[in-house]
């Protein structure tokens, strides 16, 4: 086992409520994960569970209200905007929607060589880098020119990939890379990710809604439920033989492509319901 | 197994050009633009141009006619040149456009920037300021003033510029607060970039666009203000306005009219050139949306009459198209046929921009306006659809079809509630009395599985989940105990667990009814879920229908194979380790 990059412990947030006094909703009771370098941790759980917000925490988009996020072993919970820019380097982002993560009015060149400007490298340099990156996510070089407009949701996301990558990253978050994609789209996205981490050796956190997509590319799995994770193991076992009965009921409720098995599957979830999964917070 | 291949996808696009360049191919803003240039260059160019000053008065020249020698406009009642006069007003104007623009520029694009990029304390500091500068009333004020601004121009128009601030912070403000949670700013946030950057970059460029147009009408506005305080009389006599001059030409109306027309005029093209072209460059900055071109209907295949397959829903060789902005018609469905037999569902499979969608609504007569359906036959129970007027589409609608759509949320209107929409409906299809629609409504949403039918009837739509709201749309649609049931995309926005239930309600309903439904989705879970048969769409057509078991088992079309293909189950764990990160960063 190689060192943890990423180190979540006990992690809390808390949403402010609109009016006087109001007490603060809690939508992370106390989470706890690890990334080691070069793996991929898939975070699953249903809307409203808490699984966007463990992302947005650890790339500082929102403020914890409890707990602690390490990341290659100095304490960033509370980083300063200089420590944050500092990270950037190596804490990346891919977020779900690339219809609306790449700025409409400037050109992929640019959105792709902004990070490496930031981070002090010359104008010539960026530019080949660029295009490393444009030919690493298989988009065709005259790339930089064009707007995101010009491009479909797929090579969009290719776009945003890239952006993340030109850092060299150790840990991009990903949250929901694929969601908005179309089905044959989002299993080209899928192997990119995969191929990348491979032959860069990037760890993934890795949030997404569907188990199919999550045991996809996951070294290991957690299951968030409800501001909890209820459950953490490897990819393979947590996605077939699942222990809690929340993940029994989150794998029996997606449909399988095949009418006989998935009327099995249905019989099987019916005879399910009668004893509702427990719930975490009584 | 790829479909997405990468230069098939693209669309041919025309190289892109540079606003400017679109700005210059634009007669509107060429003619606006030029004719305003060379107003200002004959106003730069004042003394070279008239053999006079401004205020050079001449006992000869009192009202001379037009074309007297040295006053090629005539002169005014003090014997000033018209044509001097004109042009050093042009000066007064474009000092006072400046002066007042830049002001309300830099007053409010600054603070919009900083009240919508940062927290809701600041925003409520400048939101109160600019709401105390709003309710000065403008003209007033600056009349109040004079003793102040001692009637000079540019210190008038520098207030004018703080009054008119407003109305650019609260532009700035809104198109802010509206970027601001853009997943790009969010992006550029991670990528280390220091706000002063991020609101030069990301924020200010796309909010520049509606800046530079309003900026155009700032000015009109300004030169306006300024030649009707001169008409006035406010400020300095000496100072050569349009506003003084058309006010001297007015009292002398009877005399000679031109003199009041050719300030009138010049004034007049000033403003209203600045309008059109602040109309161009919107058009060249936003991309003017091409305008919906409505074109007849091509001739239209009509299929023999009489024949009656038992089918209760017969879609044959529909084509649909939309007009491109050049005016051609692009078709995006292309000959589709499929039925629906009673009690049966049917799934329209594909990815996006198959046209299942399109067709869904062709068949529930919801098609925008601008769409055309080129040739194809929709029959329900053997009676043609297509053509039907307004009204007896209205009646199919609901009676015999109804529909679910894929946004719970935004199909159920925020100001009403649930039960009130559900009754509205009700009643309009079933014509029954308020009470019995009450009662009929609350029978409808605990068959449809909601727990406490009163609660949600008096439910706000936001005060509902998901899964409820969509519960909701599927009591309301089946209210009137519909033949056909169209569902578009029912549970693409719901969670997994949320989905299975939606998918039994509609499984239970049908049995219970018989209706027949026409399940539109891209999931093909979901498809063998429930669909007892399945079209699948690709690109406006039909490449495969069969019964859901044969598809699933031995599709025939090469593309349902890359579909099904491409699926990620069960059977794609990822196995290999985690590589370390020390084994070979190459990049």
């Amino acid at each position: 086992m190689t060192a943890s990059l990423l180190e979540v412990d006990e992690l809390r947030v808390a949403y402010p409520r609109r009016g006087f006094r109001a007490r603060p909703v809690e939508v992370l009771h106390g989470v706890s994960l690890t990334i080691a370098e070069g793996e991929t941790l898939g975070v699953v759980g249903e809307s409203g569970s808490g699984k966007t917000t463990i992302g947005r925490a650890v790339l500082g988009l929102t403020t914890p209200s409890g707990g602690t996020i390490r990341f290659g072993g100095q304490d960033i919970t509370h980083a300063p905007a200089k420590q944050r820019r500092a990270l950037a380097r190596d804490l990346q982002v891919v977020f779900q929607d690339p219809y609306t993560s790449l700025n409409p009015s400037l050109t992929i060149g640019d959105i792709l060589s902004e990070p490496l400007v930031v981070q002090g490298i010359n104008g010539k340099d960026a530019h080949a880098r660029v295009q490393a990156l444009l030919d690493q996510v298989g988009l065709p070089g005259d790339a930089a020119q064009r707007l995101p407009r010009e491009f479909s949701g797929g090579q969009r996301q290719r776009v945003a990939i890239a952006r993340a990558l030109a850092p060299r990253p150790k840990l991009i978050v990903c949250d929901e890379p694929v969601s908005a994609l179309d089905l044959s789209t989002q299993a080209l996205v899928l192997d990119l990710l995969v191929d990348i981490q491979r032959r860069t050796g990037v760890a993934y956190l890795f949030v997404s809604h569907d188990l199919a997509v999550v045991r996809h590319v996951s070294h290991r799995v957690a299951v968030v439920y409800r501001g909890d994770i209820v459950e953490t193991g490897p990819a393979a076992t947590v996605t077939s033989e699942p222990e809690h009965a929340y993940t029994r009921k989150l794998l029996l409720a997606a449909p399988v492509p095949d009418p006989v098995e998935q009327a099995k599957r249905r019989a099987e979830r019916h005879r399910l319901r009668e004893t509702p999964p427990a719930h975490v917070h009584a | 197994m790829s479909v997405e291949t990468l230069t098939a996808e693209q669309k041919p696009v025309a190289p892109r050009r540079s606003a400017a360049r679109r700005l210059l191919k634009d007669p509107q803003a060429l003619i606006t633009g030029g004719l305003l240039l060379v107003i200002v260059v004959l106003g730069v160019f004042a003394p070279l141009l008239s053999g006079h000053g401004a205020n050079d008065s001449s006992l000869d020249a009192v009202n001379a006619g037009a074309g007297t020698p040295g006053y090629p406009l005539g002169g005014d009642h003090s014997g000033r040149d018209i044509w001097a006069r004109l042009l050093y007003s042009i000066r007064t104007s474009a000092v006072s456009a400046v002066v007042a623009t830049t002001v309300a520029l830099l007053v409010g694009v600054t603070f919009g920037l900083v009240g919508g990029y940062f927290s809701r304390r600041i925003r409520g500091i400048t939101e109160w300021v600019f709401s105390l500068v709003m309710t000065f009333p403008g003209i007033l004020l600056l009349i109040v003033l004079m003793p102040v601004t001692k009637g000079d121009v540019r210190v008038t128009m520098a207030i004018f510029g703080v009054l008119l601030s407003p109305s650019i912070y609260r532009l700035v403000r809104n198109l802010v607060v509206g970027v601001r949670n853009e997943l790009y700013v969010d992006a550029a946030r991670v990528s280390g970039l220091p706000v002063r950057r991020i609101l030069r970059r990301h924020v200010l460029v796309v909010v520049r666009g509606p800046i530079i147009i309003a900026t155009a009408f700032l000015m009109g506005s300004a030169i306006g203000v300024q030649a009707g305080l001169a008409f006035l009389g406010v400020g300095s006599s000496t100072v050569p306005s349009f506003g003084s001059m058309i006010s001297d030409g007015f009292r002398n109306l009877y005399v000679d009219p031109w003199q009041f027309a050719w300030p009138a005029l010049l004034l007049g093209f000033i403003t209203a050139s600045l309008v059109l072209l602040g109309n161009a460059l919107r058009d060249a900055l936003e991309g003017s949306r091409p305008k919906p071109v409505k074109i007849a209907a091509g001739p239209r295949q009509e299929p023999e009459a009489g024949e009656s397959t038992g089918d209760l829903l017969t879609v044959r060789d529909l084509a649909i198209a939309y007009p491109t902005p050049s005016g051609e018609l692009r078709e995006v469905v292309s000959g589709v046929s499929l039925t629906v037999a009673a009690s049966e569902t049917v799934g329209v499979a594909g990815e996006s921009g198959s046209g299942k969608t399109q067709t869904a609504f062709a068949v529930l007569g919801l098609l925008p306006a601008e769409a055309v359906v080129t040739k194809g036959s929709i029959r329900l129970h053997g009676r043609e659809l297509l053509g039907l007027g307004e009204r007896e589409l209205r009646r199919v609608r609901g009676h015999s079809i109804a529909y679910v759509p894929q946004e719970p949320m935004s199909n159920l209107d925020p100001s009403f509630t649930v039960g009130a929409q559900l009754v509205e409906g009700v009643q309009a299809s079933c014509g029954i009395s308020r009470r019995e629609a009450k009662e009929r409504v609350l029978a409808l949403l605990a068959r449809v599985g909601i727990q406490d039918p009163e609660r949600t009837f008096g439910c706000y739509p936001h005060e509902i989940s998901g899964g409820m709201a969509q519960r909701v749309l599927i009591a309301g649609a089946v209210a009137s105990e519909p033949e056909l049931l169209i569902a578009d995309e029912p549970t693409t926005a719901l969670d997994v667990t949320v989905q299975a239930e939606i998918l039994d309600l509609l499984r239970d309903l049908q049995r219970e009814s018989g209706m027949a439904v026409l399940l539109v989705t891209h999931n093909f879970g979901v498809v063998a879920d429930i669909c007892d048969r399945v079209v699948v769409m690709r690109q406006g057509a039909v490449v495969e229908t069969d019964t859901t078991l044969n598809v699933f088992r031995g599709p025939a079309h090469p593309y349902t194979r890359t579909l099904l293909e491409s699926i990620l189950d069960g059977s794609t764990v990822r196995t290999d380790p985690p590589v370390a990160a020390t084994a070979g960063r190459e990049q």
